[in-house]
């Protein structure tokens, strides 16, 4: 099996520390993967909203080079990029018509795509291709005595739940545990942050933030474990606000692979714990 | 019988109304038809099934001395019968006759009257082709037991069971738990009356148990069914209850007795929120009144180290740990399908909580907290100790939904209200009910409605979201929270409440496609009994003898399922009366000089219609059993079987006269 890498725009920006991390992890384990070459936005839920065709069209791209090179698995660390990946290949499959369309677009620019790629995400990855005993032999600082909400957001198993429960999903608890952390029990797991509402509707997505926040803190957690750039950079950013109209939180939100990496030893820098707006001061 | 010249066809095309006319030019069709070969009359009529459509026929016959009658008109489902008859009163074998279907095949499905014309042409040519080949044939009549096997004893099988054994009818009533009642026997009161659910039911509980006429085995099942209707034979597992039944009184005293001095174990007619013990009577009013041990919970069966004190506490002896399992085997004409239905496993919408929040209780647990002989004595204190100040009904748990069951429940709405009023009798506590569509159809049903706006039940027109802990608010804290879009309002609200009430749809019974397999019925493909027409045959099956009524057929309140148990009883009951059973004769029939004894048709038959003789070494088919369906007719390798009314030279003459346009 190759694994082909596919970061999207945000691990290569605001979520620039999901990527440092997920390398960081990947490389201590040994997970090899490609980044495809000259890979393009995914075309994201509001270009989906505009133009399917177009859209999927564009995400479709992205998969036909990785197929060229012999690709399997596209990972795609970011919820929304595996989102809209994951849909075009369902979107293929039940319209052929559809399908049809996509392929002499992509011939117009020498491509092809069979849509038979497997879109994966890095839990997946990590625990149903049996990289769990690696990592769990790459713990070096077992995190104890720290208390950790696993938050996986709502596109990760909705509307396809391929690897994980929709409404518990258990992948990143199994993972989080390894590193000796404790889990608290949070059943908001897969409720919605506000999404992208919250540049247009800051004020419902505040109310969504403020839940999960809380309910964290008070179910005991030190701090948020994410494995979605946008769930991230919601809880995270906008905790001064939260402060204003609601209370103060002060708990900071990471990605998994952030935690998993400090577990194996690396600095909060090389993990980009750092760039996090609510400082994760408390972890040592 | 006929030489072939001497065949005398009369042809009738029916215009049914405009049904077929409108796009069939049947006196085009007429013309056509007149000009084949031995054909000697050939007619267009408006409705061929009215009496004076059947009287052409039979006028025809002796007018010009016909011996074939083809009728073109609807399906043979809906007339064959009606043109067979007329037939035979006109002096042919019914089976002279063949019946063409130009209105379901032809005018309901075509536009292009040219084209539709045509192919009326060609099934009614083809009819006349295959006619001049069909032959006298005989219906053959067995006789038809008179004693009746009923599946389920809730209220449909109590019913059915009572209603045959009032006509002097011997019934078998088997249920599969230790006692009958059902989920009837669970409820606290029914709706839109109030009566009480118990004192309706248990007269009828007791009047099973006295009636001789009606052999009651519980704790039992059916295991196998061979036969055909009017002679199955039934086998019957009853399970042991390690208590003899004909010896135990009720008395009750092992269970005083039974080395767990306290309840212990969850008390599954009290859905678990009552105890028991291993030695235990499901209820009080149970039928039989004969207690029962459970191993799994029984100290002698789990560690063969009791002192067996129920044993010694009875004086009559009842108690027989040894007792096994017992195989009994019947003979019956007629059986009735009772068995119910499951409610929908709350577990399944997670959004609801129901398993992860300790208030949030399904309808039928509810029924057994407001009841006065529940686990609380009919007070309503929840899981966690308190009682309810508000509380909050979701309508279709498992109802109306793409993601769960698409089928409403049909009793949800109004259960829910009865449930509102009980709630509100009992607690005082504020009732919200969540609805998508509030759905009352039924005699004094929307009446009732009318009471519990009256009584200040708050109505929120609006499917829940999500029952949630997350509190917002001091108000919310401690609480659970509905969210939910009021649809009629038009804003989201969130109410916070101390219990939650899921309103649980009702689904097939888990075994109901192990049913269908043992009593080879037809089943849709959620899982509720087929019946064989929604409208004009609702508790038959397509097996003929076996009848069904209640939810197995598919959701339905008390009244709806009472009728139905009635109606299947004076199905069978006339079944019964007639004494004997007619067999179509489109059965298959072995030519004994021609097969090989090579048993291939054996093991096809989906009937079990053929068994091999040993000492001819030859097949043999039973024809009380085969239903014609033509396997084993095209399996056998040395073409030693035909079949009646299918024969090659009338299916190829069939053929022959599609193709041929002359």
């Amino acid at each position: 099996m190759k694994y082909f890498y596919y970061p999207g725009c945000s691990l290569k920006g605001m979520g620039k520390s999901y990527e440092e991390s997920l390398l960081k992890v990947c490389t201590k384990i040994n997970l090899q993967m490609e980044e495809i070459e000259d890979w393009n936005c995914c075309g994201s839920t509001p270009y989906l909203g505009i133009d399917e065709l177009k859209s999927m069209a564009l995400a479709c791209r992205n998969m036909a080079i990785a197929e060229k090179k012999g690709g399997t698995d596209i990972i795609a660390p970011c919820s929304a990029c595996y989102l809209i990946l994951n849909k075009t290949n369902h979107t293929l499959k039940d319209y052929p018509d559809l399908k049809e369309k996509i392929g002499e677009a992509l011939k117009e620019i020498g491509m092809a795509y069979s849509g038979n790629l497997k879109i994966r995400h890095p839990l997946d990855v990590f625990v149903n291709d049996g990289w769990m005993e690696k990592i769990g032999a790459s713990i070096k600082k077992p995190l104890k005595d720290l208390k950790i909400a696993c938050y996986y957001g709502c596109q990760l198993t909705r509307p396809y739940s391929e690897f994980d429960d929709q409404i518990n999903p258990q992948t990143m608890d199994k993972l989080i545990e390894l590193t000796g952390a404790q889990i608290v029990d949070y059943p908001l797991k897969t409720k919605c942050c506000g999404g992208i509402i919250t540049g247009n509707m800051t004020e419902t997505s505040l109310e969504l933030i403020y839940i999960l926040l809380k309910e964290a803190k008070k179910r005991g957690a030190d701090i948020i474990a994410t494995p979605c750039p946008l769930c991230q950079f919601n809880l995270d950013a906008y905790q001064d606000k939260i402060e204003k109209k609601y209370e103060k939180m002060d708990i900071p939100v990471l990605y998994f692979t952030q935690i998993i990496g400090l577990a194996m030893g690396f600095s909060k820098e090389v993990l980009g714990i750092n760039r996090c707006l609510t400082s994760a001061r408390s972890l040592k | 019988m006929n030489n072939k010249d001497d065949i005398r066809i009369g042809f009738y095309i029916c215009h049914c109304g405009t049904n077929i006319a409108g796009i069939v030019d049947v006196v085009d069709v007429k013309n056509h038809i007149s000009k084949l070969k031995n054909v000697v009359v050939s007619r267009d009529y408006k409705y061929m099934c009215s009496d004076p459509g059947q009287e052409l026929i039979q006028k025809d016959i002796k007018e010009f001395n016909l011996n074939r009658v083809v009728v073109a008109s609807c399906s043979p489902t809906l007339h064959e019968k009606t043109f067979r008859n007329a037939v035979e009163k006109g002096g042919l074998n019914p089976f002279y006759f063949h019946m063409v279907n130009i209105r379901e095949q032809v005018s309901w499905v075509h536009t292009d009257r040219e084209k539709a014309t045509s192919k009326a042409k060609d099934l009614c040519r083809a009819a006349i082709y295959r006619v001049r080949y069909h032959k006298m044939l005989e219906r053959k009549r067995v006789p038809y037991n008179k004693d009746v096997l009923v599946v389920g004893g809730g209220i449909a099988g109590i019913q059915a069971s009572l209603t045959l054994a009032a006509a002097g009818k011997k019934v078998y009533l088997v249920e599969e738990k230790p006692t009958i009642g059902g989920h009837m026997a669970m409820f606290d009161k029914t709706f839109p009356t109030l009566d009480c659910a118990a004192c309706i039911l248990t007269p009828k509980m007791s009047a099973v148990k006295g009636n001789k006429n009606i052999i009651l085995w519980t704790y039992s099942e059916v295991k196998k069914v061979e036969g055909f209707a009017g002679n199955f034979k039934v086998t019957i597992r009853r399970k042991p209850r390690y208590v003899r039944e004909e010896l135990c009184v009720g008395c009750n005293q092992c269970i005083e007795a039974c080395v767990f001095k306290e309840p212990k174990f969850p008390d599954e007619f009290n859905l678990g929120l009552g105890k028991r013990k291993p030695i235990y009577l499901p209820f009080p009013q149970s039928t039989p009144n004969v207690v029962l041990i459970d191993e799994q919970t029984c100290l002698h069966f789990k560690t063969g180290k009791c002192k067996q004190s129920c044993a010694a506490a009875c004086d009559r002896k009842a108690i027989d740990f040894n007792q096994k399992e017992e195989l009994k085997e019947i003979e019956v004409g007629s059986i009735i399908l009772a068995t119910g239905f499951n409610i929908f496993d709350a577990h399944k919408e997670p959004y609801y909580g129901y398993g992860i929040y300790p208030n949030v209780y399904t309808s039928l647990e509810v029924e057994r907290l407001v009841n006065a002989s529940g686990p609380t004595g009919g007070e309503v204190i929840l899981r966690d100790g308190k009682k309810p100040k508000s509380i909050g009904i979701i309508h279709c748990v498992g109802s109306r939904s793409e993601k769960t069951n698409k089928w409403c429940s049909r009793v949800c709405c109004m259960y829910s209200l009865k449930l509102a009023h009980l709630l509100k009798e009992h607690t005082g506590a504020e009732i919200y009910n969540f609805y998508i569509d509030m759905r009352t159809p039924g005699k004094m049903y929307e009446e009732f409605y009318d009471r519990l706006l009256e009584e200040g039940v708050h109505f929120i027109r609006g499917k829940v979201a999500e029952v949630t802990d997350c509190a917002l608010n001091k108000d919310e804290e401690g609480k659970l929270i509905l969210r939910a879009e009021d649809t009629l309002a038009g804003f989201l609200r969130r109410i916070p409440v101390d219990m939650v009430v899921l309103s649980v749809g009702i689904e097939p019974d888990k075994k109901s496609k192990e049913m269908v397999r043992i009593f080879n019925i037809g089943c849709s493909t959620e899982g509720f009994f087929q019946e064989r027409h929604p409208k004009l045959a609702p508790v038959h099956t397509f097996t003929d003898g076996i009848f069904i009524a209640g939810c197995c057929q598919g959701p339905k309140d008390i009244p709806d399922t009472v009728a139905q148990a009635g109606a299947a009883a004076s199905e069978a009951l006339a079944l019964i009366d007639t004494g004997y059973l007619e067999l179509e004769p489109n059965t298959a029939y072995i030519i004994e000089d021609e097969c090989s004894g090579c048993k291939t048709c054996v093991n096809l038959c989906p009937y079990s219609a053929i068994s091999y003789d040993e000492d001819k070494k030859k097949a043999y088919i039973n024809e009380g059993l085969c239903k014609g369906c033509g396997t084993c007719v095209a399996a056998c390798p040395s073409g030693a079987i035909k079949q009646n009314l299918f024969e090659d030279e009338q299916i190829f003459s069939e053929i022959e006269g599609v193709l041929i346009n002359d």
